[in-house]
């Protein structure tokens, strides 16, 4: 694995290597490094009990380490004090919030845990609470409760921000504010621990992105790059015109094509341009359209259903 | 700010969610009123207590005081601290610069706050509707015994929520065990009418000693009112409850 090959130039705002971490005979973190760099958005991805939160939890401090060495804004965080708690901020995977109080008022207690908060009315109009600022929490739908959760974290103008699965139970509107709100984020500077297991999230929002798998992470790059994605084959996909067999395709195309169950024929090509220009030129002179072409490239979530073992449609 | 400011902005807070809470807008402030009214109407004349024969009100107005200093700072207190515990709330603060010290210290601070308000409105009815008093020499022996009774009983209250495992739980558990407590310490029933070995069962556990250090300011006719055996039972439970607390509290979850 090549998470030693450092991004920035600056030392990294976490530094892992090695860690580990056993419930008696269990073993659910396996030796994982990872590196997160000032001012990137760094996804921490995996199936559930793969061992993600165990990770996030011994980083942001909440639980021990069994092995390894973890250094978080430069300190271990197994013995961190106020002072480094006041540079991180933290969303939970589930927290209730106090159903007594209301949004500004929660706001404005935590801002008085930091000694220099931002400011309360901001950090809530970044989250887009601004109309929910005097109703109770108990009045707030689930997503605005998470984003409450995400001004929270904001508060105390933390330098790296930990957001553990912050848009499950999300409706698609929901999603795609709270990814405004983690992007705007990366505006002001803040580096960012993501763990998710939605693909589009950590397509849309990560520089970087790291699989954990059963404790160990199998994979790492960019999101266009991980798992040699940028490398694989592009599918160009159809249905047969009636009464043509795939024997009948034109040069090399004839061997590449397989008929699957869906009916349709797949090529996996190297060079769709080509087989492109060769494919239409064989339908036009056949006066066929080809109506339902379609060129695809495996999506990050191809590579990570690959990557962990979930593949649901093997084909 | 400093470690006094954020206590006090905590403190704050807390007083403000507490009174928000009908929770404990009826069962820790209402009820108490409620069962002091209640009482005081049905039973009337006099009874005897550590000698004295007195009015059964003088009898009630400190009983029901024990029972609304339990209420705010081993009740209330006990059902707030599972609640935020298993919310997640304790866990997210300690994800923050927040002392757990104050945390915690401010929450049980507004127990006693609350136990000495009650205390007071309940001397005040007391005194208003049914003539009851506090002797000029024991009034601060009153207000010393009600301090740390509250006191003793939020620390009695930090060790046996870690016993407790969910918000659902918390109430019926706390009731199963204070009520019957209050029916054989003195608190509902005179004690000249509990037999013997319920009232030796009950000199076991706080309760008893605190309806009798209380009733102690009331009744007796000379000396300061600081019963310094059944203060010294509090005192011993509250230490208790603190080293069982500072061995087992716990800041997450269950199954976290």
């Amino acid at each position: 694995m090549t998470a030693a090959s450092p991004r920035g130039g600056e030392s990294p705002v976490i530094a892992v290597s090695g860690l580990r971490k056993s419930y008696g005979e269990h073993e659910v973190v396996r030796g994982i490094d990872v590196e997160v760099h000032h001012g990137e958005i760094f996804a921490f991805l995996g199936p559930n009990g793969a061992g993600k939160t165990t990770t996030v939890e011994i980083l942001e401090g909440y639980r021990s380490r069994s092995g390894g060495e973890v250094r978080v804004l430069g300190a271990d965080p197994a013995d961190a004090d106020g002072g480094w708690r006041a540079r991180i901020g933290l969303v939970l995977q589930s927290c209730t919030m106090p159903a007594e109080l209301t949004v500004r008022e929660l706001v404005e207690l935590y801002a008085g845990y930091y000694p220099h908060p931002r400011e309360a009315k901001e950090t809530i109009e970044l989250v887009g609470l601004t109309d929910k600022r005097d109703a109770r929490t108990s009045q707030l739908s689930g997503g605005q409760l998470r984003r409450l959760d995400v001004a929270l974290a904001l508060i105390g103008d933390p330098e790296l921000v930990f957001l553990d699965e912050p848009t499950t139970g999300f409706d698609p509107g929901a999603r795609h504010h709270a990814w405004e709100v983690i992007a705007n984020l990366r505006g002001l500077g803040k580096t960012i621990f993501l763990t998710t297991h939605y693909m589009d999230e950590a397509q849309t929002l990560a520089d970087h992105v790291a699989v954990i798998v059963a404790g160990e992470i199998v994979a790492e790059g960019t999101p266009a790059t991980l798992g040699g994605r940028d490398r694989e084959l592009s599918d160009i996909s159809f249905t047969l015109p009636a009464g043509a067999a795939v024997a009948s395709l034109p040069g090399e195309l004839a061997s590449l094509a397989r008929l699957r169950e869906d009916g349709r024929v797949h090529m996996s090509i190297g060079d769709p341009a080509g087989a492109l220009h060769a494919l239409s030129g064989w339908a036009l002179e056949r006066g066929e359209g080809l109506g339902d072409l379609t060129v695809g490239r495996p999506t990050l979530e191809d590579i990570y259903l690959r990557l962990t073992g979930e593949q649901e449609h093997p084909q | 700010m400093s470690r006094r400011a954020v206590f006090a902005h905590q403190f704050r807070s807390d007083l403000e969610r507490f009174w928000r809470n009908p929770q404990s807008r009826y069962f820790t402030v209402l009820m108490p009123i409620v069962f002091l009214v209640i009482f005081a109407t049905i039973f009337k004349g006099t009874t005897i207590a550590d000698g004295h024969r007195i009015k059964i009100t003088t009898f009630y107005v400190p009983g029901i005081m024990a029972l609304g200093i339990i209420s705010a700072s081993f009740v209330n207190l006990t059902q707030t601290i599972v609640t935020q515990r298993e919310n997640g709330e304790y866990k997210r603060l300690r994800g923050t610069p927040l002392p757990a010290g104050i945390m915690i210290g401010s929450r049980a601070a507004v127990g006693v706050v609350v136990a000495v308000a009650m205390s007071a409105l309940l001397l005040l009815i007391g005194k208003l509707a049914y003539d009851v008093r506090v002797p000029q020499s024991t009034m601060l022996g009153l207000v010393v015994t009600v301090v740390l009774g509250a006191a003793a009983f939020s620390c009695v209250s930090f060790a046996v929520s870690t016993r407790i495992a969910n918000a659902e739980a918390a109430a019926p558990a706390i009731n199963i065990t204070v009520l019957p407590l209050y029916f054989i310490s003195g608190v509902f029933v005179p004690e000249t009418q509990i037999p013997r070995f319920l009232r030796d069962i009950a000199t076991v556990f706080p309760i008893r000693h605190l309806a009798k250090a209380l009733r102690g300011t009331f009744v007796q006719t000379h000396g300061s009112g600081i019963a310094t055996g059944d203060l010294a039972a509090i005192l011993a439970w509250g230490i208790l409850g603190l080293l069982v607390a500072a061995r087992t509290f716990e800041w997450s979850p269950r199954g976290d």
